[in-house]
């Protein structure tokens, strides 16, 4: 089992810790709805550093990379940060990404569970004028969320985070060492995502939660994160996008630009786009207090329509149940009622819009 | 917390109190720990006739759906019904607040079998 830098913070703060994309990670501390209101009130600190990190550098990038996702990535301004997604050629999902525009190198954030599948398949693709750095375990990543994120980092960056705009980032110092910093998350609250060599991780960490802890910024794991990223509509790869869920299906036709001229999946995303008759991952909210779970089945008319890809107690949405499912075009309209079935008793839920959380303007 | 020293447990991490053919049960301060936030509650019917060691219904954390099990054979005589709208209570307060539900003995013999404090102690120190 591998370990990021910060094992050892995690141990000595008596995380519960779980193997996850091969390393292991806390899923808690205090607990998943105390992590998770400190996310959504104050700041919580995640320790990102399982996911897959990859440099990429040389002039054949963008042009390289836009031929292998469906976003465009030629377009992104020096600094500019942007979600991707890699497809394969039935339009179904490797993976979704974020990419970093750096003034002389590209980075490129994949999902831990993801990181060997994708380095494989950059180099399986690879073109001259295009150069891979695998930093997946060296480089450490630590996100910072919640409404006082800028208030709590900003004394130790030494760049204006207020001034950074979302999915955008900065090469900065924080407490004095060499850092790029995103205005980027998972959480759907402001917050940063802080780059930095392994080796510095755990200063960073431990110094901010040390004089920050007294203002409630907490250490979260995966638990929370999950539960955060729900309420905010965002995918999880595995769950609202795999191999077999495309993009257009996951509900992220904003991402595809089919303007591109090719790209791996293209064809196929553009006739799904067209056809518009597919099943598609729907936003449940359950009627009662029994939460849907994954793989639990969804009836529509009485009929087998579906399962559930995703579900949770959620605290920022009324302490409702919510879920995710992929239900067939006709029983995934707002509005709609369907059926859950949990443990034998069918149990109402609506379809309703995602994202289910919106932070406060 | 320390076993509180009236109870029986299980080895499924449960506790009954006996109160001569009545028994309450829950589950215990190691069990609400291991479980983390606990978000719902499932409990078998009013009426209904329980075995011991049986699954009964479920204990649900954020994260995974827990089965329970009733330590002792009866008939279910009433549910903790406020745990629908607080099963949070489970956590805080797992052998008062957070009893789960109480039956009419079937067989009173049955509590040989069941673990004393001092014995529980012992597995849940192992756990």
């Amino acid at each position: 089992m591998k370990k990021t830098a910060l094992h050892g913070e995690h141990v000595a703060a008596n995380a519960r810790l779980v193997p996850f994309g091969g390393f292991e990670m806390p899923v808690q501390y205090a607990g998943i709805l105390k992590e998770h209101d400190a996310v959504r009130h104050r700041a919580g600190l995640f320790d990102l550093s399982h996911m897959g990190q990859f440099v990429l550098e040389g002039d054949g990038v963008a042009d390289w990379a836009d031929e292998l996702t469906i976003n465009a990535v030629g377009t992104m301004k020096p600094m500019q940060a942007r979600y991707n997604i890699f497809c394969n050629p039935a339009g179904g999902a490797h993976d979704d990404v974020i990419f970093y525009r750096l003034p002389d190198r590209w980075l490129l954030v994949v999902n831990a569970s993801n990181a060997d599948k994708m380095w494989a398949h950059l180099n399986a693709h690879l073109k001259p004028g295009v150069r891979l750095t695998n930093r997946h375990g060296e480089n450490a990543l630590i996100a910072i969320q919640g409404p006082k994120s800028v208030e709590m980092l900003q004394p130790h960056a030494d760049v204006d985070l207020s001034a950074m705009k979302y999915y955008f980032c900065s090469e900065a110092h924080v407490f004095g060492k060499t850092a790029v910093l995103a205005r980027t998350g998972y959480t759907g609250e402001d917050g940063f995502e802080i780059f930095v060599d392994g080796a510095h991780a755990p200063e960073i960490w431990s110094e901010l939660l040390r004089r920050h802890a007294a203002e409630g910024l907490e250490p979260c794991g995966l638990g929370a994160r999950d539960v955060l990223r729900l309420e905010a509509g965002m995918p999880l790869y595995g769950h609202e996008l795999t191999e077999e869920i495309t993009p257009v299906q996951a509900g992220l036709r904003w991402a595809l630009k089919l303007n591109k001229p090719a790209f791996i999946g293209k064809d196929a995303l553009a006739a799904q786009v067209e056809r518009d008759d597919y099943p598609r991952i729907a936003g449940l909210v359950m009627g009662g207090r029994a939460p849907a779970r994954e793989g639990y089945p969804v009836f529509f008319g009485g009929a087998h329509a579906g399962e559930i890809r995703s579900g949770s107690l959620a605290p920022s949405v009324g302490n409702q149940n919510i879920a995710t499912a992929l239900l067939p075009k006709d029983a995934a309209t707002i509005g709609t009622s369907v059926e859950v079935e949990i443990r034998g008793t069918r149990h109402p839920a609506t379809v309703v819009a995602t994202p289910f959380y919106k932070r406060p303007a | 917390m320390a076993q509180p020293e009236n109870l029986l447990y299980s080895k499924e991490h449960e506790w009954v109190k006996i109160d001569g053919d009545t028994g309450t049960v829950g589950i215990t301060d190691y069990a609400q720990h291991s479980l983390g936030d606990i978000v719902y509650v499932e409990l078998p019917k009013v009426g209904a006739q329980v075995s011991q060691s049986g699954n009964v219904g479920v204990v649900e954390s954020v994260k995974a759906v827990s089965d329970l099990f009733t330590p002792v054979s009866g008939e279910v005589t009433e549910v903790n019904a406020a745990l629908e709208n607080d099963a949070a209570a489970v956590n805080r307060d797992p052998y008062g607040e957070g009893w789960l539900f109480k039956l009419k003995l079937k067989d009173g013999g049955e509590t040989a079998s069941l673990l004393s404090p001092a014995d529980y102690e012992k597995i849940s120190a192992e756990g």
